[in-house]
């Protein structure tokens, strides 16, 4: 019998106006700005969770990324909620919207945006759609660090932690975004979990 | 009402509703529109933000913003004036 291995069992890149599903382009837009691919992409979608539209861009930009990732390959049953984490990292922290919220600060300070001026929050979301209870951390980096996702999530896998994990980057600024998200699980055969595979798809 | 009920879709980014979607009488939190505590205070926000009006007393939220009735009822009520 095979030795269990970090096998990545399904992938989801979004940038350039693209998207792809395990490699393939899923989804090509025509978006002059971020603004308008993500509510784009959400019509393509068509997931039925209105709460998406009071999400700012980075949430937004993770929740459809992790909609596409688990969508037709992950299997929720098979896992206790508790055990399934999500390992988040980008470079811009949750600036695109703390400047969004400074903006309101001299007039009216918005409490919606106040709620979303932290980077983790987008785990946060995902998290209460799937109902994901398991750890969580949300790194930043000047860029992905693969190395350090692989690292970390392994070492996640490895202690009993969890037992599957979405884990990758979600980075927006203004109109330059990046997501790459990774579920890793513990399987027999299939993509194994390295840096190498994780900058592969990264950089489709 | 119907403007009211556009600023109400446009502060809390509502883009899967229409005004003709909520009712005047509609429950906005729980049941109805199902708003939750960030929208109270985006509602509050709302009535300083476009008709002047602060709402001083917390304890007045519940009634004041049962539904869009009672709050346009409210702001025509307090208009102009420092509540």
């Amino acid at each position: 019998m095979n030795k269990s291995q970090h096998i990545i069992t399904a992938s989801c890149v979004i940038g350039n106006d693209k998207v792809y599903k395990n490699g393939e382009l899923l989804f090509e837009g025509n978006s002059a700005n971020v603004s308008d691919l993500l509510p784009g992409l959400y019509d393509f979608l068509a997931p039925d969770y209105p709460k998406f539209y009071k999400m700012d861009n980075v949430s937004k930009l993770g929740w459809l990324a992790t909609e596409i990732l688990l969508k037709g390959s992950f299997e929720k049953t098979a896992y206790a909620l508790e055990d399934v984490g999500v390992v988040f990292s980008n470079s811009n922290s949750s600036l695109d919207t703390d400047l969004r919220y400074f903006q309101t600060v001299s007039g009216y300070p918005s409490p919606s945006l106040f709620v979303y001026t932290l980077p983790n929050i987008v785990i946060g979301e995902v998290c209460i759609r799937h109902k994901f209870q398991g750890e969580n951390a949300f790194f930043i980096f000047e860029k992905f660090q693969a190395d350090f996702i692989r690292q970390y999530t392994g070492g996640l896998l490895d202690t009993g932690v969890v037992k599957a994990c979405i884990c990758g980057w979600v980075e927006i600024l203004a109109n330059e975004y990046k997501a790459a998200v990774f579920l890793v699980e513990q399987k027999n055969t299939g993509l194994e979990f390295t840096a190498a595979n994780m900058y592969r798809l990264f950089n489709l | 009402m119907y403007d009211l009920k556009t600023q109400l879709i446009e502060q809390l980014n509502l883009q899967d509703k229409k005004p003709e979607d909520i009712g005047d009488d509609e429950a906005l939190f729980k049941e109805g529109l199902g708003l939750d505590s960030i929208d109270a205070l985006e509602l509050i926000v709302l009535l300083q933000q476009n008709y002047k009006i602060k709402l001083a007393n917390a304890e007045d939220g519940p009634k004041v913003f049962r539904s869009v009735r009672t709050m346009a009822e409210y702001i025509t009520e307090h208009q102009g004036k420092t509540v």
